[in-house]
């Protein structure tokens, strides 16, 4: 079956779709996608400096160059990539090496901040100890994006979240009780405006994974897709598997999901319950629900342990 | 024809006359995967011979 649009030879069957596109048609698909997104939801506003949360692979180095491809027609817009390395070898190192010739190229600044200067272990060490590290890197990680984008005077975070990373985020939250985290959730995150947290923005967000690898793969950002190699045995790792052989039984699934998640995202935003109240870290100063953050808690109870 | 599997980097020998039919012989997901045909990236629609050169790229990455 030949493009839908020109009849050249297709390279990918859309998801839950009989469309097939060639390269080309298939790049305006994605594009249009992604600044349809930033457009309706206001993702980037003017005088923003953006920094894109990046690892080399192939959902972050795609929103790179997008939103890099957005700020050149907008000279009011900056971009600054920010990257942190966990210390996972044979996986960071390699990604990162990816990333730092990407921004070279692309003639884009790039910070890296990492586990071992900023909590003292890298997570290779960590996880020896505690072999599900995925709850402590994910905290630490968002510190340290968060901390970094601080550093750095960037007014928004864009993240390549897209729409299958979101929709095991909304079921995970489902099938734990977690409602609460779910208000945090949606293509321009967060509950509290403060100007000490940065908003985060998702512009591949209506895109699934699938789709971002081949837009990747045909750009040719990234040769290879690898897996952190400590997360097949997590939740987040089940959840998604679930809902790949779902989807594959049943197609259109996880786009209903977060379509059916943001008919009611309002509703929990409005929850006063849901905001929570907002202090500082006695430890960090760095903004919390309680008196000590969670990255300064996994610091005292698991870093310092080994 | 001799097919890579990227995420477990290993070859197969397979005889398959479509993406789709391959795909369900090794028991892959069509939406969590990329077949690149003789290094260009196909659907499932595509038709195969024996002599075409078969990787099988997880597009399921990251963490």
């Amino acid at each position: 079956m030949p493009c839908r649009k020109c009849k050249e030879e297709p390279v990918i069957k859309l998801p839950n779709s009989e469309v097939s596109l060639c390269k080309s048609c298939f790049y305006k698909y994605f594009e249009k996608k992604v600044f349809k997104t930033i457009r309706d939801y206001n993702l980037i506003e003017k005088g923003d400096h953006i920094g894109v949360a990046v690892s080399g692979g192939k959902d972050s180095t795609s929103v790179l160059s997008l939103i890099n491809e957005f700020a050149k027609e907008r000279r009011d817009v900056k971009v600054t990539a920010i990257a942190v390395d966990e210390g996972i070898k044979g996986y960071r190192d390699e990604s990162l090496a990816n990333l730092k010739r990407f921004c070279e190229k692309e003639k884009i600044e790039l910070h890296i901040f990492s586990y071992k200067e900023a909590f003292g272990k890298e997570l290779d060490t960590i996880v020896k100890k505690f072999p599900r590290p995925c709850s402590i890197c994910g905290v630490f990680r968002r510190y340290l994006l968060n901390t970094g984008a601080k550093k750095l005077k960037c007014t928004k975070l864009a993240t390549g979240h897209n729409l299958d990373d979101e929709a095991q985020s909304i079921m995970m939250n489902q099938f734990r009780r977690n409602v609460k985290v779910s208000a945090r959730l949606g293509p321009i995150t967060g509950v509290l405006k403060n100007k000490d947290f940065i908003p985060r923005i998702k512009p591949l967000y209506f895109l699934m994974e699938k789709e971002v690898a081949t837009y990747a793969f045909l750009k040719g950002f990234i040769d290879k897709y690898s897996e952190c190699p400590h997360t097949s045995a997590s939740y987040r790792g089940n959840v998604r598997d679930f809902l790949y052989d779902f989807e594959a039984k049943f197609p259109g699934t996880k786009h209903n999901i977060v379509l059916s998640f943001l008919e009611v995202l309002p509703l929990l935003k409005k929850n006063e319950e849901y905001k929570g109240s907002l202090n500082y870290c006695e430890i960090c100063a760095e903004p919390c629900s309680q008196k000590v953050c969670q990255a300064c808690k996994y610091v005292e109870t698991v870093v310092k342990q080994i | 024809m001799r097919v890579f599997i990227e995420r477990s980097n290993e070859y197969k020998e397979v005889k398959a006359i479509s993406v789709k039919e391959l795909l369900i012989h090794l028991k892959l997901n069509p939406t969590a995967v990329l077949v690149v045909k003789n290094g260009v990236l196909v659907t499932e629609d595509a038709p195969l011979k024996e002599a075409d050169e078969v990787k099988i790229l997880s597009v399921i990455s990251g963490g």
